[in-house]
């Protein structure tokens, strides 16, 4: 299948350049806030300034007497149709607009609408929002407590207590624990953080009360799914709706949920007649959209004496704020969390999760983790480097001796995944080449033997992606499916149409390459759009790295049912049989006789002129694919750090990032993935948090305190791969987005820790910032 | 994200600037670079009725030497404070700060005067000014007046300014042969505000003996601070290791740094022992040459 | 209600004349009054860049800026980079070099970029990543925005005499 093709052609492997650059580049892109529609108002959330208190009443009278103002909705507004409380994506409801009591600072109590952006502030500011104060609980710790404050009202169970979730053997593992000799355990956080796309969330909600047809476009990375739920959740007729995902400014998890402000703009679109346009600021962002992680963990792992791993315990806490609006597929309360046994083979496992409400932002939602991934493989990688310090062991040679060996993949493991493939040992050999990881450790050993503080951190990482097969993934009850269309032009051009949506991905270059690499077609012919709902077929959406594996192999198998009937016109006009044909990319040719052979220009032409008896016209073909299993990505990373001891602060100097995402469609841009999704690690180890104080007041709530690294706190990222296709994915490919937010957190982590592990420190939380290494080396008396 | 409502004019000259600060009161503001204004007006934290855009008054932009002192206009912009070859050569303390002032594009408006004048204890030039013993100088409705710097910075946000001046001119004195200073910052990223910050300038006699030392800290406390007891213990002292350490350890103790998400008060305290070590250093290593 | 204010700015070469409240910024002027929608809005605080652009060609925030500030002044974004239906270097460089993923902070990274070469043609990647400082990227790691500013950098230096 997987014939090289040319570069004028342009399938898998080339790194072509990007076509959606063109308009990106001249200012020319189409982001929600550049749609700008006759007669179009403007909305403003007012957001409560309490992390937990009672409406005792709202005033909009000064609001309303604001010059353009022209509607203010009110949670009792909303009631009265229905609307107050939505469901959110995960067995839980949460309230559009408060009624009764907010839960959250910035939670949205109101929303206002005039002719202008401006005016739309000015009301906001003047509605009169009269609170109770109520006790506040930010400590998910304190969540079960007797005492403490129960939150949600309107749950029958009255309980701060949302699920618990297990998984494996309890007692077998149990029983390891206590028969091994070596025991090593570590609580680790993973703070909460948040994805902070440049581009904030909002739609355009127009609602047409001629045609009765309401187009919204929306930030969305997934537009068909939220299509349903608009329906479903509105009681607007489905085939009424159209979403429209036009440019989107990244998103890395922060727009598949549906927010409060989506559903108000929709509302007053519907009683204005009038398109609503509701941006938020980036301090709405980061304080009420989905955060990411906030999940506190324990992990204890039992070994022999040499190094062996026996068992996994893994306990862990979920803080999910007000509302469980958890982006996950609807099984699997904790994501794939139960992927933290990672790149090794535990013979016993044991997992359980219990998540908690708390006076803080609903979520949490995946940021670039396929759903808890990243939590998981921050986890194992931190315990197997807490158990090499214990046992006095490179931390290198304790994984490598671990490793789950590539002659057992498919693999079984004990908490239930199987993983399609995988070679650690390449992966972490390479990238300790590329490192000179002996030379690191020599350098390091003179380093301390002067005083200095130099670390080196490894992450051996597996990720699981591209949900997923229908027997166990749904979202909202929605198969996670995808979908490819393909329509062949007579003058042999192509347009190809998703169910996903790129978001910076480069959907628009790298599927019309797997279109180029089955059909022979070159992909400057392949057109390639998404993202609105009226005319792409239906899928779940571009997240959790889950395009490739799943509209990918719909791509591929679009593309091939389209060559069987290429196949039988190529032989109807060379009057052979089918059998007789051989295939190259672009041609079918006759077996033995080369200059016999009709491009597949020639049989595009043909499917609309000259057809074989009783052969429906036309070159075309859908796919809807769903995934035999996930696939596994995987890698290893290795970080060197070097500690200012005057100061605490971190310099990240070199990063060399091994990744193996089985075959690749265009390694230029997989290359630019890796780059973006360790700076985002980057980040989360060293500088992000989002944390509430005991008044439940938000901290990090916009970008002076939500620190996102420029261009000098970056370093430069070496990187390199393997190839160990997926053997079950049509043209091999396994996804590669969010391995490195996956995987490099770690790594940083480790790098750190290994700096410091000689006097004595076994591991630090995120985010490790220059006054925590600080405090540590005053403790430690080092200055 | 949107500020309020208010008025907006735009003087050609002081005293008209004068006069509009006299009519309006505390209900005026002064827009000079607006880069600590605006973002305050947006949040709607600061809601000045009237803004008084001074930007178009002539001759307040300049960098010169001219009768013993080099001049600065209060209207230069950052970005050519960091730009300015004199400056880079001459004043290298003044360099090191211009350059750290938040970015790039906020150095393109932001101005030197305009720094000082908000009176933010986590604005720059206030340490740095402080190091160099440097005065302003100040037009009202009674004419100007010279400040000296250690006169200038009252309280939070709050200076020696009277409500109807305008600052329109930072006077440091020529300094003496083998004199240099260095600014050092910690920030959490390029951007933010000094998780501390330390302005050191020293002249140094024919003997390598420190004969003057000026030490600024920046956001360690309600104003920048002039550490005038570690500057008292450098003089007539040459400035080997131990010395600057001692120095250090004594700003550290004049500073008083508040806890935040930057940091512990301990740490920020830490910082300032450090940062005075390092920018000694390098000011003696500069005043040497 | 407050006075407005008749302006007159020149943008990308054209001139613009509007009336306008004191307290429109300067972005919803070149956004919403004059239509250019290539410039972004990515924050709150003056803290992500994404609004830069050239005013008498120094690189700005636009969102910490008055429209009532740049009355006879001008102004260039990035649809005004193009000359004549030709690519600027810059634009042809973050095309080559994979300089762009998401789009978003691109127009006003071009325009820092742009303002970065004006002031030094030859500068080190340690120059490029501070003039850049003041603009914030999620996707892209800012490695290869160096080496599309690189790329652009020695495509004008070419035909240049030494």
């Amino acid at each position: 299948m997987n014939q090289p093709t040319s570069f004028e052609i342009g399938g898998m492997g080339h790194s072509v350049k990007r076509k959606e650059d063109g308009r990106f580049i001249q200012g020319k892109g189409n982001y929600v806030d550049d749609v700008h529609l006759p007669g179009m108002v403007f909305g403003q959330v007012v957001r409560s300034p309490y992390g937990h208190a009672r409406i005792k009443s709202i005033r909009i009278d000064e609001a309303i007497k604001v010059p353009g103002a022209l509607a203010v909705i009110t949670g009792a507004d909303l009631a009265a149709a229905g609307l107050a409380w939505m469901p959110t994506l995960f067995h839980d409801q949460q309230m559009v607009l408060a009624t009764g009591k907010v839960l959250f600072q910035a939670q949205e109590v109101a929303f206002c609408v005039a002719e202008g952006q401006y005016a739309a502030a000015d009301m906001a500011e003047l509605v009169e929002v009269e609170y109770e104060e109520l006790p506040v609980l930010v400590d998910p710790h304190k969540a079960l407590d007797p005492g403490a404050p129960i939150l949600r009202e309107d749950r029958a169970e009255k309980s701060n207590h949302i699920f618990h979730w297990e998984v494996g053997d309890r007692a077998a593992t149990q029983k390891e624990m206590q028969g091994s000799p070596v025991t090593a355990k570590v609580d680790a956080v993973f703070q909460r953080c948040h994805p902070a796309p440049l581009e904030t969330c909002g739609c355009v909600a127009d609602f047409n009360p001629v045609t009765s047809k309401l187009t919204i476009w929306l930030t969305s990375q997934a537009p068909h799914a939220h299509r349903t739920l608009f329906a479903i959740v509105g009681g607007i007729p489905e085939q009424n709706i159209r979403v429209i995902s036009p440019d989107i400014g990244g998103g890395f998890g922060n727009k598949v949920p549906i927010y409060p402000g989506y559903v108000c703009a929709v509302v007053a679109s519907l009683k204005l007649g009038r398109p609503v346009k509701w941006m938020e600021t980036r301090s709405e962002n980061l304080q009420s959209t989905g955060f990411a992680r906030d999940y506190h963990m324990t992990a204890e792992i039992a070994a022999e004496r040499d190094g062996t791993v026996k068992a996994l315990r893994v306990k862990t806490l979920a803080d999910h704020g007000a509302f469980n609006a958890a982006a996950q597929p609807s099984k699997f309360p904790a994501g794939l969390f139960s992927i933290c046994t990672g790149s090794y083979d535990f013979p016993k496992a044991f997992c359980e999760v219990d998540g908690v409400y708390t006076n803080k932002a609903p979520g949490g939602i995946a940021y670039r983790c396929s759903f808890r991934v990243t939590e998981a493989a921050y986890l194992i990688e931190r315990a197997m480097d807490v158990l090499a310090q214990q046992l006095k062991m490179d931390p290198a040679e304790l994984r490598l001796k671990n490793f789950i060996p590539p002659d057992k993949f498919p693999y079984q493991s004990p908490l239930g995944w199987t993983y399609d493939s995988g070679d650690y040992p390449a992966a972490m050999n390479l990238a300790l080449k590329m490192a000179g990881y002996e030379d690191l450790r020599k350098e390091q050993a003179e380093k301390r033997a002067k005083g200095e503080l130099m670390g080196i951190g490894i992450s051996s990482f597996t990720e699981v992606v591209g949900a997923g097969p229908g027997h166990t993934f749904d979202i909202a009850g929605i198969k996670m499916f995808d979908s490819c269309e393909i329509r062949i032009h007579p003058t042999g051009k192509a347009i190809a149409r998703l169910g996903t949506k790129s978001q910076g991905q480069g959907h628009e270059t790298t599927f019309p390459q797997i279109i180029a690499q089955e059909l022979g077609i070159p992909q400057s012919d392949i057109v390639l759009e998404e993202g609105d709902t009226d005319t792409a077929p239906y899928g779940l959406g571009t997240y959790a790295s889950r395009s490739t594996p799943v509209a990918g192999a719909a791509t591929a198998m679009a593309a091939r049912k389209i060559r069987d009937k290429a196949r039988k016109i190529a032989a109807h006009l060379l009057e052979v049989s089918e059998e007789d044909l051989e295939w190259e990319p672009g041609k079918f040719f006759v077996k033995g006789v080369p200059s016999k052979a009709k491009t597949i220009q020639d049989i595009a032409f043909a499917a609309y002129t000259n057809l074989p008896a009783g052969m429906e016209p036309g070159l075309e073909a859908v796919n809807y694919y769903d995934p035999p299993n996930l696939t596994f990505p995987f890698g290893t990373y290795i970080c060197v750090v070097d500690l200012d001891k005057g100061t605490g602060e971190i310099k990240v100097r070199r990063f060399i990032a091994v990744d193996d995402c089985g075959n690749i469609i265009n390694p230029m841009i997989v290359e630019g993935q890796i780059h973006g999704g360790l700076t985002e690690g980057l980040a989360i180890a060293l500088m992000q948090l989002i944390s509430y104080d005991e008044s439940g007041n938000v901290q990090g709530g916009n970008f002076m305190d939500y620190l996102v690294p420029t261009a000098v706190e970056t370093p430069n990222w070496e990187t390199g791969k393997t190839c160990t296709p997926s053997p079950h994915h049509p043209i091999g490919a396994k996804g590669v987005g969010e391995s490195p937010n996956v995987g490099s957190p770690a790594a940083f982590v480790n790098a750190v820790v290994d700096a410091l592990s000689h006097l004595g420190v076994t591991h630090i939380d995120m985010p490790i910032t220059s006054w925590k290494v600080w405090q540590i080396l005053q403790e430690k008396g080092i200055s | 994200m949107i500020p309020p409502v208010f008025e907006y004019v735009r003087p050609n000259t002081i005293p008209e600037a004068v006069s509009l600060l006299q009519l309006h009161g505390e209900d005026a503001k002064i827009l000079s670079g607006g880069q600590s204004l605006i973002p305050m007006m947006k949040l709607r934290l600061a809601r000045p009725g009237w803004l008084i855009d001074i930007n178009h008054i002539a001759n307040l932009a300049y960098i010169r030497e001219a009768d013993g002192y080099l001049k600065i206009g209060a209207l230069t912009r950052e970005a050519d404070v960091e730009g300015s070859d004199l400056i880079r050569s001459k004043y290298p303390i003044i360099h090191d700060t211009a350059r750290v002032i938040a970015d790039p594009q906020v150095r393109s408006l932001a101005t030197i005067g305009g720094n000082l004048a908000h009176g933010d204890p986590a604005n720059d030039h206030g340490a740095t000014m402080l190091a160099l013993d440097a005065e302003v100088v100040a037009t009202g409705a009674n004419g100007e007046r010279t400040i000296p710097i250690r006169d200038f910075f009252v309280s939070i946000f709050a200076t020696a300014l009277e409500p109807d001046e305008i600052l329109t001119e930072i006077r440091i004195s020529v300094p003496p042969a083998r004199s240099a200073g260095a600014y050092f910052k910690l920030e959490r990223k390029v951007g933010d505000f000094a998780t501390a910050a330390v302005a050191a300038q020293v002249t140094l006699d024919s003997g390598g003996s420190c004969t003057k030392a000026g030490i600024g800290l920046t956001n360690v406390g309600p104003t920048p601070i002039k550490a005038g007891t570690a500057e008292a213990f450098l003089r007539g002292k040459t400035l080997d290791a131990e010395t600057i350490a001692e120095a250090a350890r004594l700003a550290m103790d004049e500073s008083q740094p508040s806890a935040d998400l930057r940091g512990p008060a301990e740490y920020k305290k830490g910082l300032v022992k450090e940062l005075t070590k390092r920018a000694l250093t390098r000011a003696v290593e500069r005043a040497s040459r | 209600m407050a006075n407005t204010h008749h302006i007159r700015v020149r943008l990308n070469g054209v001139e613009k004349e509007a009336d306008v409240e004191a307290r429109l910024l300067l972005i919803h002027f070149i956004r919403d009054v004059a239509g250019q929608t290539g410039t972004h809005l990515g924050c709150d605080t003056t803290s992500c860049g994404a609004c830069t652009v050239l005013l008498d060609g120094q690189p700005i925030k636009s969102c910490t800026f008055f429209a009532v500030q740049a009355d006879g002044r001008e102004i260039l974004t990035v649809e005004g980079l193009v000359n004549g239906g030709k690519l600027h270097p810059l634009q042809e460089g973050f095309h080559q070099e994979h300089g762009l993923q998401c789009g978003f902070c691109t127009p006003g990274m071009l325009m820092s970029s742009l303002a970065l070469l004006e002031r030094n043609p030859n500068p080190t990647e340690e120059e490029i990543r501070w003039g850049i400082s003041g603009n914030l990227c999620r996707c892209t790691g800012y490695q290869n925005i160096v080496k599309a500013v690189q790329h652009a950098a020695a495509k004008m230096h070419e035909g240049v005499p030494a």
